[in-house]
């Protein structure tokens, strides 16, 4: 029941930080907005006569890259934690102190920044587009608790990716390459930069099955539009649940190994 | 003259290769950035085999352009970003007392050699571009073919100092620049035919990003433009470029002028 109570106290204390910064909340939401006028004006623009692109029709993919871009900052996935900057400032020590681990408190959270991003974050691109685009919505009332489901499962799994980018700090201490290299292989491989069935067949199912970016992006949006029908959802919320369970097992290992190479200096 | 800020850049070349596997996944990753801008930009092209009007080499052309400009921009003036940071710690106190330029410090202090990579990389794919463009050479375009990039890249950079002199008055400001710098370098990519009617008049003409490497590019094709821009406009980067200097230079002046510490 403690627990509980912590973890709903950081959830909040998560909310709080960022709902602080509204100046950010701001820019960052204009930003999402121009991007999401860029990519939607190049993909429409190659959909073109044929209205088609990928097996998107034109609603269909101004809703992929207005809610792409609402759910750049729900997911997440480019924020670091400040994880590395305490690995290599000594801090982690305190953390590990905790009566939680480093692990819960920083899930918790970054389960408030969820709950923040949602509010503004998405519905400021998605406003955006339906205002200045035809948007597709979804026909099946099921699909809208499964998008729901999929976005958290999405951020789930990124918050494992960028716990263990922060983990890598053990071994690297600075972790700004790590991070732009996941930041472009992220942009490029989980759907943002364009939808992925512009891919060949095969290197869209090495992506779903090889690496968890799909499930990061694409997964979400792909229910979103009904892509593929209600099999096509299942399959694809079963690949998150999937990459889910690889994050957190790995991210478990990972730690404690770390925690092993952890030594405390002075008394 | 030059030698305090040289030796704060050769500082921060030591400092930033200290961690070696980090410095080289950083120059990694800022070539693969490159790499995955072009591959994003073909992946689009070959789905109908052109892009608005535009075949593979013209497309090439306008790309090269932007993928060129950009990083030479982002390695001279794109740590001018960190301005906020030290607006917002006060730090930007320490940089005004002392007897050098303000902005030349703050290039020097956080000069980032990862992003010597991109440049080289960026150059490599412009060349490509030009040869390949099948571009009837005259003395005037190739004045133009070393013109336009330069040209762009101070276009950029302006943009990159403007955006970060917002933080003199808006300090949690920094994701409001970069829909202008990485979204410029997004939106020039493309052709301007690409984009809708009244977001081309308002950002891509009504702010200049055209003159970055759509006019410039169809210049040095000889082709006119679809959208009905006259001729003689398409040979202005060069002038546009330096009234975006002289704008980015005067808000500067503004912001540093506007400084107030933070007091704490």
């Amino acid at each position: 029941m403690d627990t509980v109570r912590t973890c709903a106290a950081l959830a909040g204390a998560g909310f709080r930080r960022y709902s602080t910064y509204r100046q950010a909340t701001v820019a960052g939401a204009f930003t999402n907005i121009v991007f999401g006028f860029l990519r939607c004006y190049v993909l429409l623009s190659i959909a073109g006569e044929a209205g088609e692109l990928a097996g998107y029709d034109v609603r269909q993919l101004a809703t992929f890259v207005w809610v792409s871009q609402g759910l750049l900052a729900v997911v997440g996935a480019w924020g670091m934690l400040d994880l590395a900057d305490r690995v290599r400032s000594g801090d982690v020590v305190a953390d590990l102190l905790r009566p939680l681990g480093p692990f819960a408190v920083y899930l918790c959270t970054d389960l408030g920044r969820l709950g923040f991003a949602v509010l503004t974050r998405l519905t400021a691109p998605v406003a955006a587009g339906l205002v200045f685009f035809e948007l597709y919505l979804p026909a099946d009332p099921i699909t809208y608790p499964m998008f729901g489901v999929s976005v958290l499962l999405a951020t789930l799994i990124a918050f494992c990716a960028r716990y263990l980018i922060g983990l890598s700090a053990f071994w690297l201490l600075d972790i700004r390459g790590l991070t732009m290299l996941w930041v472009f292989v992220w942009g490029a491989g989980s759907g943002m930069y364009f939808p992925l069935p512009i891919l060949p067949g095969w290197a869209q199912l090495a992506l779903w099955l090889g690496t968890p970016f799909p499930a990061m992006a694409q997964a979400p949006l792909d229910i979103l539009v009904e892509r593929g029908g209600a099999g096509h959802a299942w399959l694809v919320l079963l690949d998150q649940c999937v990459w889910l369970a690889i994050g957190l097992v790995v991210c478990a290992r990972v730690q404690r190994r770390a925690w092993r190479k952890l030594v405390v200096q002075g008394g | 003259m030059a030698d305090p800020y040289l030796r704060l850049a050769t500082a921060q070349i030591r400092a930033q290769t200290q961690y070696r596997a980090s410095f080289l996944l950083d120059v990694l990753g800022a070539m693969l950035l490159t790499a995955l801008d072009l591959a994003t930009v073909f992946l689009l092209f070959g789905v109908r085999g052109e892009l608005s009007g535009f075949g593979g080499r013209e497309v090439l052309l306008f790309a090269g352009l932007a993928v060129f400009a950009f990083p030479v921009a982002d390695f001279a003036v794109g740590n001018i970003e960190r301005l906020r940071h030290y607006v917002r710690t006060g730090l930007f106190d320490t940089v005004l007392i002392r007897p050098l330029s303000a902005m030349a410090q703050l290039l020097a202090m956080d000069f980032a050699p990862r992003r010597v990579g991109r440049v080289v990389q960026g150059l490599v794919v412009y060349l490509l571009a030009l040869a390949v463009a099948g571009i009837d050479w005259t003395p005037a375009r190739v004045l133009l073919a070393v013109f336009a990039p330069l040209a762009g890249a101070v276009f950029f950079g302006s943009l990159f100092v403007a955006g970060a002199t917002v933080a003199f008055w808006w300090i949690e400001s920094g994701e409001f620049a970069n829909a202008f710098t990485y979204g410029g370098r997004d939106l020039t990519s493309y052709p301007a035919t690409v984009y809708g009617e009244w977001f081309r008049k308002l950002f891509v003409f009504g702010l200049g990003f055209a003159f970055v490497s759509y006019l410039p590019g169809l210049a040095l094709l000889g082709r006119d433009d679809p959208l009905g821009t006259p001729g003689w406009l398409h040979w202005c980067s060069p002038v546009v470029a330096l009234l975006a200097a002289a704008a980015a230079g005067l808000l500067w002046r503004t912001g540093i002028r506007h400084y107030r510490s933070t007091g704490s």
